[in-house]
């Protein structure tokens, strides 16, 4: 069995060489694994329509293609912007009007989660998506500490509308935004009492990365950006002159009465934080490795460029290194990769969203709840025995036997996306403990996984065959294993003809946690 | 009782004879000389932030009823364990292992310049960093990494009841986390032990599933005891843990979690429930032990992320605090009492304890007394081990 495999994978290789020439026009192994790298697991057809294309028609299609909005409807609370809604009561609030406040949060966090994950899913650009969620992980806050869902949804707005935009624009925008502001502890920086949360993070993190700046530099920045709050009723940044610092501050050699954009602007001016940008880039997009000349290069065309992403990632998707044969397949899908691939990539819409976001927390990846300051780990920390039996479980799910034939309840309506967790979350009667209530809603959001069936004849009958292939058992797993997986499958089996069978043993191989 | 003795005995007999064959020397190469992990760790999260002032009650101190008007535990309440301090009436079941000495009360567990938020302490705790520093494994990940368990163990550690490993996490430990045993041996069928890899990430995938399946093969669901769990969430972690220790293979910690502890209002009637979960689901534990004759072996030990506020808040409740008062028992433990309650006349600026254990000196007790793990290597510094283990 194992050497049929073997042959198998031989068979495979032999058929799509992965193309080190950056010449040749990218074979179907080469445009799956741009379009896997940069969006969500891409379909049959996606694939194939990117098929021939050079490598630089291939990135200039892609980055042309990118968005600034999301298509998706946001939750309709979103639409009158401010003022933001405290417990009743303020601060004399009761606890109960504090429980209410919290629920209301929790439900509004709940719809967002399903509203992105919904964008993810449908969209004309899944690399917005992908550079989105990167920015997300890079420029961190998180609803633990923000609370307000509608501070996390703007920020989520301004990160879209620069993920592929002007990277030092994003920064000095971030700065000043009101979720970043709660988050990072800038509201509490004030003349006379500095908090040095925002001005150590955004050396740390965001631009420099450790080792390239003193303690005094945090210090000092700091006080540039005392005075940068929020108003407490609009939710909207606030500069107060009165808590600002306007004294003399020295920032990495530079000395003056300096300000936040000052300071900002001196990060930016350092290679750096270009080349800081760029590794991180790189690790996302091409290895878990990072080639230091490589990044030097590309690095240098980012700060040429004025900082404009598309231009370094114009450098990065059309280089040998991201096309090298030795790293397909060598990072571990994020749970959102695997969520929204999977679903993008068989075609399944779900009528309800939230139960998606959940499973993709299940997993380990709460959207707008990174752990801390410092984001999602990512690589190998993505799976332990919790996420990936959570990640085993939700495939299984997905392709279930009985699931997948059971067609569509006549008459059924689909649910309104904010129905489930409303219903889940509600207390239902004093009697019932926290966790009897966490347990109703974990159980409707594993029914709401059933909103999605897998049309598996109809996305058979779509997949292509190699070129000039006779219709038989083996062609048509080695379609869909060349379609599914980035490296060949670790656990043999006996050729099969049955569909559901054939995707359930190559979704569930190891090989499929790989991108 | 007489069939209890008899099955103890034969348990014990079964258990000493079938480690044997399992424990090669070989298995202990890679670990320092002496690190022993047929020692249990049981680990239990005291979820949400304990109020430690209402779980060891300083009754003979005026100023702890100046600051709770409303929730003070009343002297004649309270269960004395000396002339100043004394445990919440529903912690009575824990009296005997008290009057046993095998009950040490750690006085004032926390940490320098702490934080008050719940993520970012237990954070803290569990990474046992300091507290502007991010470390991404766990303190038993990095303790684990430097003495590995035996090859033959059917895992590192069992979370139970929880998905976040806490301080397991991170990379490269045998972790299992598992709601129930049965689910776990179900769902584990998902899970094969294929193959080798020279690509780094799917060598990674691969290891743990194969990890997953030694756990499977390993673990069962059926050992019949003759303690009786208590009914509820937390009686049932209990219940599941003692499944998972009762398997032959052997597990070095087990950690299980009762939550609810983040009492803003209302504290008196939850806090009272909960601790009253906690003394009968550790009664019931310490009968598992006792029946699979590892009571000896094993060593208890409770955690949170902070304590709460000494003074009360507007809604009968507390709010985050920081140092609180945790607990270790086990067989071998020297029971007693352990640090300084904290000082209600020198709170700091939040009205905040300052700490008089550091909790990575806990962790340090764990490693250099209970395991023979160097400590320092694994907590990134020295910490003092306690003096709660009888040698």
């Amino acid at each position: 069995m194992r050497t049929a495999i073997a042959l198998a994978a031989l068979l495979l290789v032999a058929a799509h060489p992965p193309s080190a020439d950056a010449s040749a026009p990218l074979s179907y192994d080469d445009a799956r694994h741009l379009l896997n790298r940069t969006g969500f697991d891409a379909t049959d057809a996606e694939i194939r329509s990117y098929v021939g294309m050079t490598r630089e028609g291939a990135a200039k299609k892609l980055l042309a293609a990118t968005r600034t909005q999301a298509a998706t409807p946001p939750p309709s609370w979103t639409a009158t912007p401010g003022p933001l809604r405290y417990p009743r009561g303020g601060d004399q609030a009761t606890e109960a009007d504090r429980k209410v406040f919290q629920q209301e949060q929790i439900r509004e966090g709940l719809e967002l989660r399903g509203w992105w994950i919904e964008e993810m899913i449908t969209t004309p650009s899944p690399l917005t998506e992908h550079m989105t969620l990167f920015w997300h992980n890079h420029f961190v806050s998180s609803q633990q500490k923000v609370r307000f869902a509608e501070l996390m949804y703007r920020q989520n707005v301004l990160l879209r509308a620069n993920a592929l935009g002007n990277f030092g624009v994003m920064l000095h925008a971030i700065a000043r935004d009101p979720a970043m502001v709660i988050y990072l502890d800038s509201a509490q920086n004030r003349k006379g009492t500095p908090n040095e949360n925002f001005a150590r993070e955004v050396m740390e993190l965001f631009t420099l990365g450790e080792g390239h700046y003193g303690e005094q530099d945090i210090k000092e920045a700091a006080r540039a950006f005392t005075g940068w709050s929020l108003d407490r009723d609009s939710g909207t940044f606030r500069f107060r002159p009165f808590l600002h610092d306007y004294g003399q501050k020295s920032v990495l050699g530079r000395t003056g009465n300096l300000d936040g954009d000052d300071v900002l602007d001196i990060l930016l001016a350092r290679p750096e934080t270009a080349e800081f940008v760029t590794r991180k880039l790189w690790r996302e997009f091409v290895s878990p490795d990072p080639d230091e000349a490589e990044v030097k290069r590309m690095a240098a065309r980012f700060r040429a460029s004025g900082y404009d992403i598309k231009a370094a990632l114009y450098a990065m998707l059309t280089s040998d290194s991201f096309y090298a044969p030795e790293d397909r397949g060598v990072l571990v899908k994020s749970p959102i990769d695997l969520v929204a691939g999977t679903l993008r990539q068989f075609d399944m819409r779900p009528g309800l969203p939230v139960p998606f976001a959940v499973a993709s927390a299940t997993m380990g990846q709460n959207l707008f709840s990174p752990p801390n300051v410092k984001g999602w780990p990512g690589g190998e920390a993505w799976i332990n025995a919790s996420t990936l039996l959570a990640r085993k479980a939700f495939l299984n799910r997905m392709f279930r036997a009985d699931d997948a034939v059971a067609p569509m309840q006549a008459g059924a309506k689909p649910v309104p996306m904010a129905a489930v967790p409303k219903q889940a979350l509600a207390p239902n009667g004093a009697a019932e403990t926290e966790t009897e209530r966490q347990l109703r809603f974990m159980q409707a959001m594993d029914r709401g996984l059933a909103s999605v069936k897998f049309d598996r004849e109809g996305w058979f009958a779509r997949l292509g065959l190699p070129e000039g292939a006779p219709e038989d058992v083996r062609d048509r797993a080695q379609a869909a294993t060349r379609l599914l997986l980035a490296v060949p499958p670790q656990t043999p089996h006996e050729p099969t003809d049955e569909p559901l069978t054939l995707v359930r043993r190559l979704v569930l191989d190891a090989a499929y946690q790989l991108k | 009782m007489e069939a209890g003795m008899k099955r103890r005995q034969f348990v014990r007999l079964i258990s000493s004879a079938s480690l044997l064959p399992l424990m090669p020397t070989l298995a202990f190469a890679a670990a320092p000389a002496g690190a022993d992990y047929r020692h249990l760790l049981v680990l239990i999260e005291l979820k949400g932030g304990n109020d430690g002032l209402n779980t060891l009650v300083p009754y003979g101190d005026a100023t702890y009823y100046s600051l709770r008007p409303k929730l003070a535990i009343a002297r004649d309440q309270v269960v004395q364990l000396s002339e100043r301090v004394g445990l919440h009436p529903a912690l009575a079941p824990l009296l005997p292992f008290w009057k046993k000495r095998e009950l040490a009360v750690l006085q004032g567990v926390g940490y320098p310049d702490p934080n008050l938020s719940h993520f970012r302490s237990i954070e803290i705790w569990d990474t046992a960093s300091k507290s502007d520093e991010y470390l991404q494994d766990g303190w038993l990940t990095r303790s684990f990494a430097a003495a590995p368990t035996p090859r033959s163990f059917a895992a590192d550690g069992v979370i139970v009841g929880s998905p976040d490993l806490g301080p397991l996490g991170g990379g490269g430990t045998r972790a299992i986390a598992l709601a129930n045993t049965e689910q776990f041996l179900r769902q584990s069928r998902l899970a094969v032990s294929e193959g080798q890899s020279h690509n780094k990430a799917l060598q990674h995938v691969l290891k743990v599933e194969a990890d997953i399946v030694q756990a499977a093969s390993e673990l069962n669901a059926d050992y019949s005891f003759n303690t009786t769990f208590p009914q509820g969430g937390f009686g049932n972690a209990i219940r599941c843990a003692s499944q998972v220790i009762a398997n032959h293979a052997g597990v070095a910690v087990v950690r299980v979690t009762l939550t609810g502890f983040d009492t803003h209002s209302g504290q008196l009637g939850t806090q009272a429930r909960l601790l009253g979960e906690l003394a009968s689901g550790t009664v019931a534990l310490a009968s598992a032990l006792e029946e699979l004759g590892k009571w000896k072996d094993t060593l208890i030990v409770t955690y949170a992320e902070f304590g709460r506020r000494p003074k009360e808040n507007l809604s009968n409740g507390t709010d985050h605090g920081t140092a609180s008062v945790h607990f270790a028992l086990g067989g071998r433990v020297a029971g007693g009492l352990y640090g300084e309650q904290p000082r209600l006349d020198r709170l700091s600026g939040d009205g905040n304890p300052a700490h008089a254990i550091d909790f990575r000196s806990i962790y340090a007790t764990v490693l250099d007394r209970w395991w023979g793990v160097p400590s320092a290597g694994p907590l990134g510094g020295r910490f003092a081990a306690l003096p709660i283990i009888r040698t």
